[in-house]
């Protein structure tokens, strides 16, 4: 095996043997390392939970922060330096539950960032409690009978919101899944890609073999750029479709959107400050 | 003319607008702050007001003066109620020395109101409307104000309205102005004008604090609305382009401080601005702050609480939330402004304390602070400079590198080769996580470690008065200017005045003044004296004397002269 620039040697990894987590690392990595990223360009920011781990596990610039709080903070990094890869990356319970709000109105803001979600239907961390995706019956040492709330819908939100990238993955198909999040992270504004992984201890139900027999790959009849067919499309249930649903090639970024970045693009940190301009204004509420 | 108000020299004539929200109080309380100074005369203005858009009272307070005058009094020497239910909500504040003028068509009271016909004069000019420029045009011929002057002002201030609103504001402000004759039969205010306030600055607490961000170099700002902390972040908006600053209104106060470390990791400098329930969610975010040691500016904009208290109210009882807010233990700085050029200077100086010992920096202000207009003869800008301390990081770079001073060089990301890594949990010096208990013990110590470098760069107190006081009065915050103002009036040489603009840490000289004093006094603006709790704990001086006030109101001049003499004695014994 070749060596990877993103690797870290001799790293104690927190995750479960057999956890949908590593084949996700390594996807990433592989991306990464196929779009030439650079790891002092790229920034992952994370909240908190087993897939929140993930930066630690990989040669980047790191916002480990708090949980459901990655969106805040990715989106701040992009928008003082638009020149960095930045990547949002934790569970389903951190940027659905937690971080639901964020979640919406970083949608709604459209910044430059790719947001990697590993959804094991499952909270994993706090051992095997139920998280907003998990599926009605899904039973649990506190869902007791059976989750009973109806399933949080990423795609379908995301869709409703006309985010400018919106797809699904499954972790155990590497071509596939490396193909959708080099696709993302080439896109220009906000690109969700939530990816089925399985959770080999806390999730008996949505196991490697569910997800493969109740999944299948969008395929070319499948038009990205129709917003009611990939909203369809984000509802079906029984079987689940993979890949990219929609892509909203017309939106500008939240960064675009800036005044600062209205006149030219060099990033706001590495503007000089105008004391000339600051006298001026304190001069003016002489006679405003 | 038998009031007395019109036929002595004055040194400061405190005039007081009441009506509805939405009757324009707060286009009066412009217009003729900025008449008042373009005049030649000190002004000052502070406005008290309802959590509503319509109805209610509100309220605002303009002193006109031969000096510098910054302090709310309770007396009012002219009175100008737009409706019956201001002379209520007042009440208690007129004397028989109260001149007051208004509509005896809208006002009915018992009271001797001068009859100025606003409803009708607006009328026969256009309407409803021209009601406030009527009401200036009055004062300014009371106050000796050029008319020329007035009219050159709103020509320049209406140009972008055409040339028909600049005709009907001008012909109001003339009808006011010949009313007042009519009125008062001639009679004017005398009070010294000075030609060097026209050159000086009006600002009030919310542009003061924008512009001292400005100063520090702020190139972003997250807020969610709330009052009264809002103004800063609509200050900071309107020149966003100027000076490249990103504004945002987040959906919550916990993703704007979430985006405001997320702006300081990658070399912004941020800025958020709350109030207390907004603040309460930036709890996490602010121990994220302390953990990742990643700089803040905080301001915080304290308002009467619990819960949603009074909206649009002032209190000084935040000071805990700020001290205590965030679990774990980290350093903090919490600076408290006394003045309108202090919000600047503080503010200013904040975004550099923050980046200097990566620590958040709170600039705790209040709403009277916030609200409160006066002029400033300038704001000293060329000494003031944006202190960085990001370093250009090279392979081996490590975030969290133990240092003797604590303080570890903070790189960015993309700015070197190193990479830059920060995590909420606890972490090694290259910023991964780590459950090695010898290495957490290190780093919490190396956290704390910088509070010895902070502590020497505190703030002294000020002291104000003799040296050989007997009473001393301990004041933090926006109560500044109106302790200085009673203690004047007090005139007494035993008692002096102990001020922080620091509140933590506290400053090592504390003590030595607390020492030599018999009897201590604390005044705040809360309802369990927290600043002297804290004075307590840090000195062991038991505030024993308070004079505390939570009734959503600051104190006022006469208040405090009261209170403070009830403790002290009223004798002058010097």
């Amino acid at each position: 095996m070749k060596a990877n620039p993103f690797d870290i040697e001799n790293i104690d990894i927190a995750w479960c043997p057999g956890c949908g987590n590593y084949s996700i690392l390594k996807i990433l990595k592989d991306a990464l390392l196929e779009l030439e990223i650079k790891p002092e360009k790229l920034v992952i920011v994370s909240g908190i939970g087993q897939a929140a781990k993930t930066p630690h596990y990989l040669k980047a610039n790191v916002f480990n922060g708090l949980h459901g709080r990655a969106l805040p903070a990715a989106t701040a990094i992009k928008a003082v330096n638009p020149s960095l890869t930045v990547i949002a990356e934790s569970g389903d319970g951190d940027m659905y539950g937690e971080g639901g709000n964020h979640f919406i109105h970083a949608i709604r803001r459209n910044p430059g960032i790719t947001n990697i979600v590993h959804n094991n239907m499952v909270y994993g961390l706090t051992k095997g409690q139920a998280s907003p995706t998990s599926l009605i019956n899904f039973k649990t040492p506190v869902q007791v009978e059976g989750v009973f709330n109806e399933p949080f819908n990423p795609l379908s939100v995301a869709i409703a919101l006309d985010a400018s990238f919106v797809a699904r993955a499954f972790a155990g198909d590497y071509k596939e899944t490396k193909e959708i999040i080099k696709k993302a992270l080439k896109h220009k504004g906000y690109a969700l890609v939530d990816i089925f992984q399985p959770c080999v201890t806390y999730n008996k139900v949505n196991t490697y073999q569910w997800f493969k027999e109740n999944t299948y790959y969008l395929d070319e009849t499948h038009n990205v750029y129709d917003r009611l067919e990939a909203f369809k499309k984000s509802i079906e249930t029984g079987k689940y479709p993979l890949g990219i649903f929609y892509i909203n090639p017309n939106k500008k970024t939240f960064e675009e959107n800036l005044p600062p970045y209205k006149n030219n693009s060099i990033p706001i940190i590495e503007q000089e400050f105008d004391k000339t301009k600051l006298i001026e204004l304190v001069n003016s509420k002489k006679n405003s | 003319m038998s009031d007395k108000l019109f036929n002595t020299p004055q040194k400061d004539v405190s005039i007081v607008l009441c009506g509805e929200a939405g009757q324009g109080i707060q286009t009066l309380e412009f217009f003729l702050t900025r008449i008042f100074k373009i005049s030649g005369y000190h002004v000052y203005a502070t406005k008290e007001y309802m959590s509503r858009i319509r109805g209610g009272s509100n309220s605002t307070q303009i002193r006109v003066s031969s000096d510098y005058v910054r302090a709310p009094v309770r007396r009012i020497d002219i009175f100008i109620p737009l409706n019956t239910e201001a002379l209520k909500h007042l009440e208690r504040n007129i004397t028989p020395n109260t001149v007051i003028i208004g509509d005896k068509e809208i006002i009915k009271s018992e009271y001797k109101i001068y009859n100025l016909p606003l409803t009708r004069i607006a009328a026969a000019i256009g309407g409803r409307i021209y009601e406030n420029m009527i009401a200036v045009g009055v004062l300014s011929k009371l106050f000796k104000v050029n008319l020329q002057n007035v009219e050159d002002y709103l020509k320049n201030y209406f140009a972008v309205k055409g040339s028909d609103v600049v005709e009907k504001n001008i012909r109001a402000v003339e009808e006011g102005y010949n009313e007042a004759d009519r009125l008062f039969k001639g009679a004017e205010i005398n009070i010294m004008k000075n030609p060097e306030v026209r050159n000086h600055i009006l600002l009030n607490g919310a542009e003061a604090v924008a512009l001292g961000a400005i100063a520090g170099g702020c190139n972003f700002i997250s807020a969610y609305p709330m009052s009264p902390s809002t103004g800063v972040l609509v200050f900071l908006s309107q020149h966003s382009k100027t000076f490249n600053i990103i504004a945002e209104q987040a959906e919550d106060e916990i993703s704007a401080i979430n985006m405001a470390l997320g702006a300081w990791y990658a070399g912004g400098r941020a800025l958020v601005s709350t109030s207390g329930g907004g603040f309460s969610l930036m709890t996490e975010g602010l121990s994220l702050a302390g953990m990742t040691e990643t700089p803040l500016v905080i301001h915080l904009a304290q308002r009467p609480g619990p819960a949603t208290g009074l909206p649009t109210r002032t209190e000084q009882a935040d000071l805990n939330l700020a001290l205590h807010a965030g679990h774990g233990e980290f350093p903090r700085v919490i600076l408290t402004p006394s003045t309108i050029e202090d919000a600047f200077y503080l503010t200013q100086k904040a975004f550099n304390l923050a980046d200097k010992f990566q620590i958040p920096v709170f600039v705790l202000t209040d709403q009277y602070l916030i609200d409160s207009y006066y002029n400033i003869p300038e704001l000293k800008l060329n000494q003031l400079d944006i202190e960085k301390y990001v370093v250009k990081t090279g392979r081996d770079y490590k975030r969290y590198l133990i240092t003797e001073s604590g303080v570890s060089p903070r790189g960015i990301p993309g700015y070197g080769e190193g990479l830059v890594v920060v995590d909420s949990d606890e972490h090694d010096e290259n910023g991964h996580i780590t459950e090695n208990l010898e290495l957490r013990v290190k780093m919490v110590e190396k956290r704390l470690r910088k509070m010895e470098l902070i502590e020497k760069e505190a703030l002294p107190p000020e002291i104000h008065g003799e040296e050989d006081y007997k009473h001393l009065l301990v004041g933090w915050g926006s109560t500044y200017h109106c302790i200085i103002e009673a203690l004047k009036h007090l005139n007494r040489r035993d008692v002096a005045l102990l001020f922080f603009k620091q509140v933590y840490p506290i400053h090592k000289s504390a003590s030595s003044y607390l020492e030599k004093a018999e009897k201590i006094i604390f005044i705040e603006n809360n309802a369990t004296c927290q600043f002297g709790m804290l004075i307590q704990q840090f000195t062991g001086f038991k505030p024993e004397n308070q004079i505390l006030s939570y009734n959503g109101l600051p104190f006022t001049v006469e208040d405090l002269v009261e209170k403070i003499e009830r403790i002290i004695g009223g004798v002058n014994e010097s």
